[in-house]
């Protein structure tokens, strides 16, 4: 089984407001196909390590492989661009840029990458809105539907490139019970039907406990 | 890798969801772009107006012989007393003529110059004009007319009859107005006119002249040179004053330099004669882009100020593009093309409206007793202004949108996703 990312002794500090140790050698790998899940107490740094894996954030100590590729250390044009590419981010909050309909919010990564004819992204598109049985909201604007649907239109636009691996920080957090089954059932059907790999960083034991391995966090260290 | 198409679309969008602010950033523009038009069209128009007034009729080069004392007075010339120190009292100018000598030599060695466009004779007197028991003391001077209604706009301040008829009658003369209005003549009529030497010479009048100087109005009239020099006595080689037109002004002063080591003549070019002229097109030129400057300091301004509150807006819309993988440089190119928006859609709306007030103002009547040929204010329109009006607009909002747009490149997603 082949390796999607992998994370080697990553530490990570905050100066500011005082000297911080937030992660502390942190290492773990994610392989095709496998959905993981992230748990551990509110502030013990599963955000600040998402955003790390995430290209996000580049202020940290250690190495980060995509696809067996070292891209610790690369120009911010290049990471923009493995961010476009290979990765898909799914936030708690869902941030859809509001004044674009949802069809354009879901096409805008695969536009930025410009691999494919306008046709062919929104052909795309479409598809993983049926996918995601929202195709009848593409025309609406982003602010005029629900948090539920928002949710699923932002993993469709996680989707649009077809990237190597979903990343989500609490993407159920704000959802009830309804909404944030129907997201695992998405999660869970992607990652046994199109082999993708998905890291998920949540509080719902639940969510949890369905997925195929479970990374406990503590105190800015993984437990084993 | 920069992809224009999802950059521009994604500016228009922000622009559109903004329309008031973007209306009133763009109008910031225009009214700079705008006044600097009508401005600058308006302030070189009269520049060009006044330096015509005075450029057109006044020659590039005017010889003469002026009347001084001699330099050398005949004692020096004396062998005998040349070791010794003289002293002469109260020096007066020989009663020399005002004659040219060898004029006519001199206007054919000038006009075989490559830079001279044209030199021509006048014979320049004092007179007495007559009619009934009026005596008026004045100026006539004996002119080509053709020669000069082409080379010097002659034809541009003759307000009744024409520079033809004066070159077709003979004994005839182009009256001063301010003469014609004194003695109550018209044309048709007759004046006299009398040369200090005595004599009395009747001349019809073929026209009236104006140059919108009164005091020279009330003096100045024109003759053909042969009727002037018939009227002095004198030969047709008699010429008092020579004007010379060049193509270029700038060769003026040298030129006259040589003319005057050349031939022990007073050579007075026309930079040194009118100097006060170009301290004023200085001036006003020097207005006309502090006010434009200002102006588009202050539409800069407005444009700063809104992009920087679309930025402050827009901060969860970047961090989301930066999330889904737009670099700092797209989400700069993004607010910078909003920018560029804001002013291509301003300055070509205010060069529209600066062309437009123009042409308004060029239809305005302007009549001025000063300047005959004007009948409307003076517009200069020229493409050059226009290129450079909306390279300023550009230039403008280029500044007033980079520190906001290299401000939204830094923002750091990671922050803004945290804060919410
Ligand atoms: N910008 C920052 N500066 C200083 N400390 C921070 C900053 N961001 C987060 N922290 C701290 O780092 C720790 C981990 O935060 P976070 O990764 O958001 O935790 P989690 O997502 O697990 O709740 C917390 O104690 C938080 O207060
Ligand atoms: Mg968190």
């Amino acid at each position: 089984m082949t390796t999607v990312l992998e994370a080697k002794h990553i530490n990570k500090y905050f100066k500011k407001p005082v000297m911080f140790h937030v992660l502390k050698d942190i290492n773990f790998q994610v392989k095709k196909g496998e959905f993981a899940s992230i748990m551990g107490k509110s502030g013990c740094g599963k955000s600040t390590l998402l955003y790390i894996l995430s290209t996000m954030d580049t202020d940290y100590e250690g190495e980060l492989y995509l696809d067996n590729k070292l891209i610790s250390g690369s120009d911010s044009e290049h990471l923009s661009y493995m961010r476009n590419k290979h990765i898909g981010f799914v936030f708690q909050f869902h941030y859809l840029l509001s004044e674009f309909t949802i069809l354009e919010n879901v096409m805008l990564p695969a536009k930025k990458l410009g691999e494919k004819s306008y046709q062919e992204i929104e052909h795309d598109a479409m598809d993983k809105l049926k996918m995601l049985n929202i195709e009848h909201l593409a025309k609406k604007q982003a602010s005029r539907v629900s948090g539920g649907e928002k949710q699923r239109v932002a993993i469709a636009r996680a989707l649009i490139n077809n990237p190597s691996i979903i990343m989500g920080d609490e993407p159920t957090g704000n959802l009830d019970s309804h909404n944030a089954e129907n997201v695992f059932n998405i999660f869970k059907r992607l990652s046994e039907e199109e082999d993708l790999s998905l890291l998920i960083v949540t509080h719902d034991e639940d969510f949890a406990n369905k997925t195929d391995r479970i990374i406990q966090m503590e105190d800015g260290k993984i437990l084993l | 890798m920069v992809n224009w198409n999802i950059i521009l679309s994604i500016a228009k969008t922000h622009l559109l969801t903004k329309i008031k602010q973007t209306a009133i950033a763009a109008l910031g523009v225009t009214f700079g772009i705008g006044s600097y038009i009508t401005l600058v069209c308006f302030m070189t128009g009269l520049n060009t107006m006044l330096d015509n007034l005075v450029l057109n009729q006044t020659p590039h080069i005017h010889i003469y012989n002026e009347i001084e004392p001699s330099e050398k007075q005949p004692i020096s010339l004396y062998d005998n007393l040349k070791e010794s120190f003289n002293v002469v009292h109260s020096i007066k100018p020989k009663l020399s003529q005002k004659k040219i000598h060898n004029g006519l030599p001199i206007i054919k060695f000038l006009e075989k110059d490559d830079a001279v466009r044209g030199a021509l004779p006048q014979v320049k007197t004092q007179i007495f004009y007559m009619a009934g028991s009026i005596e008026l003391a004045g100026n006539l001077t004996g002119i080509n007319p053709l020669s000069e209604v082409e080379l010097f706009n002659l034809g541009d301040y003759i307000v009744e009859g024409s520079a033809e008829a004066l070159h077709n009658t003979d004994n005839s003369i182009l009256l001063g107005i301010g003469i014609a209005k004194k003695m109550a003549l018209k044309v048709g009529d007759r004046v006299q006119v009398s040369p200090i030497k005595g004599g009395i010479f009747p001349l019809k009048i073929v026209g009236f002249y104006q140059s919108g100087i009164a005091d020279l109005d009330a003096v100045q009239s024109f003759s053909n040179i042969k009727t002037v020099q018939r009227i002095l006595g004198e030969a047709n080689n008699y010429i008092t004053d020579i004007n010379v037109k060049l193509y270029d002004i700038e060769n003026a002063l040298p030129l006259a330099q040589k003319i005057e080591q050349q031939f022990d003549l007073k050579a007075i070019d026309i930079k040194t004669a009118n100097a006060q002229f170009e301290t004023g097109t200085d001036i006003r030129n020097l207005i006309t882009y502090a006010v434009s400057i200002t102006l588009l300091i202050v539409a800069g301004f407005g444009i700063y100020n809104i992009l920087n509150m679309l930025i402050y807006e827009k901060m969860n819309d970047i961090a989301i593009l930066k999330a889904i993988g737009f670099s700092g440089k797209d989400v700069q190119l993004i607010f910078m093309s909003q920018a560029m928006i804001i002013g291509f859609v301003g300055g070509v709306l205010g060069l529209l409206i600066g062309y437009g007030l123009s042409s308004l103002i060029a239809t305005v009547p302007f009549e001025t007793e000063a300047i005959p040929t004007v009948k409307t204010y003076p517009i200069n329109i020229q493409p050059s202004f226009f290129i450079i009006g909306f390279s300023f607009a550009m230039l403008s909002t280029f500044l007033a949108g980079y520190l906001p747009s290299k401000k939204a490149k830094k923002i750091d997603p990671v922050k803004i996703i945290r804060g919410l």
